[in-house]
């Protein structure tokens, strides 16, 4: 059985790479979320405000990000969840998602979390607080 | 644009966590753990029940600020925070609002940028606070231009 408690500082969680963003994903996260902006969806859109393709919602990459911690979820819970938006995910990328343990305090676990796409670059970076019971 | 509306925040609104839109919640970021949507596996976990994903909050009602009115296009999702005292559960009621932090504007490489924080806040039944989530939204001077019209 995989566990977190007894991650060592500077382990990482094991790699999600996650498939290819598809059209259909992002209306799902649209329907799900009730996010309907455009720029998500429709192409026309995306490129009347300047966007060369319809890109992921933040939210949507964040929202995978998190389950790098779902398997988890009898040892503890998420207690803070950062994140800064960093670049722009588009249709058909790639993206990779990472956790590393960065320091450990008695039942708090604190986590870099990173979403890469297939060139390595970060779409998303942030920082986990884990909470253990 | 935004500094006047630092403080103001919208009612209460009751939300219910509700079983379905956890489901397809979950199925939508690809996180298909049965601890969100299989009884059996609530029942079995510490929790007795299921619980929801932790960006779930985005889906719940915030009731609307006065005064504050955003753009629907344009604006840029530039950071997202959540803070949890425990999980979310699911069917559970909790009442939700939102506030606006805080207003800065800083001179970047594209202009005069406004960055709007709001905080989301949802509580259970007896008041306590469960999860506080921030926005920090990124508005561009073009769309401040917009705005100002």
């Amino acid at each position: 059985m995989s566990t977190i408690t007894h991650l060592q500082v500077g382990e990482l969680l094991k790699d999600v790479m996650l498939e290819p963003v598809s059209r259909i994903a992002l209306i799902k996260y649209a329907g799900a979320s009730g996010d309907f902006n455009p720029i998500h969806t429709i192409d026309d859109e995306a490129a009347k405000a300047g966007l060369p393709g319809i890109i992921a919602h933040g939210m949507w990459t964040m929202g995978n990000l998190a389950k790098l911690f779902t398997e988890y979820y009898e040892e503890g819970f998420i207690q803070d969840y950062s994140i800064r938006f960093r670049n722009m995910v588009f249709l058909n990328d790639v993206i990779t998602l990472k956790g590393i343990l960065k320091e450990k305090q008695g039942n708090i676990l604190h986590f870099d979390v990173v979403a890469l796409n297939q060139d390595e670059k970060e779409v998303l970076k942030g920082d986990v607080v884990y909470h253990l019971y | 644009m935004f500094k006047e509306q630092i403080g103001k925040h919208s009612s209460k609104v009751k939300n219910v966590v509700e079983r379905g839109a956890v489901k397809k919640f979950a199925e939508a970021i690809g996180d298909l753990h049965p601890i969100y949507f299989d009884e059996e596996t609530g029942q079995k976990s510490r929790y007795k029940r299921n619980i929801a994903p932790p960006t779930f909050p985005r889906v719940l009602d915030y009731g609307v600020i006065e005064d504050l009115h955003l753009p629907n296009k344009g604006l840029i999702h530039g950071e997202q925070t959540f803070h949890y005292k425990r999980p979310l559960f699911v069917g559970e009621e909790i009442n939700c609002y939102s506030q606006v932090k805080n207003y800065t504007e800083k001179k970047g490489n594209f202009g005069e940028m406004g960055f709007l924080v709001v905080e989301n806040v949802g509580e259970d039944a007896a008041g306590n606070v469960i999860f506080n989530a921030t926005s920090t939204v990124i508005i561009s001077e073009a769309v401040r231009k917009v705005l100002a019209k």
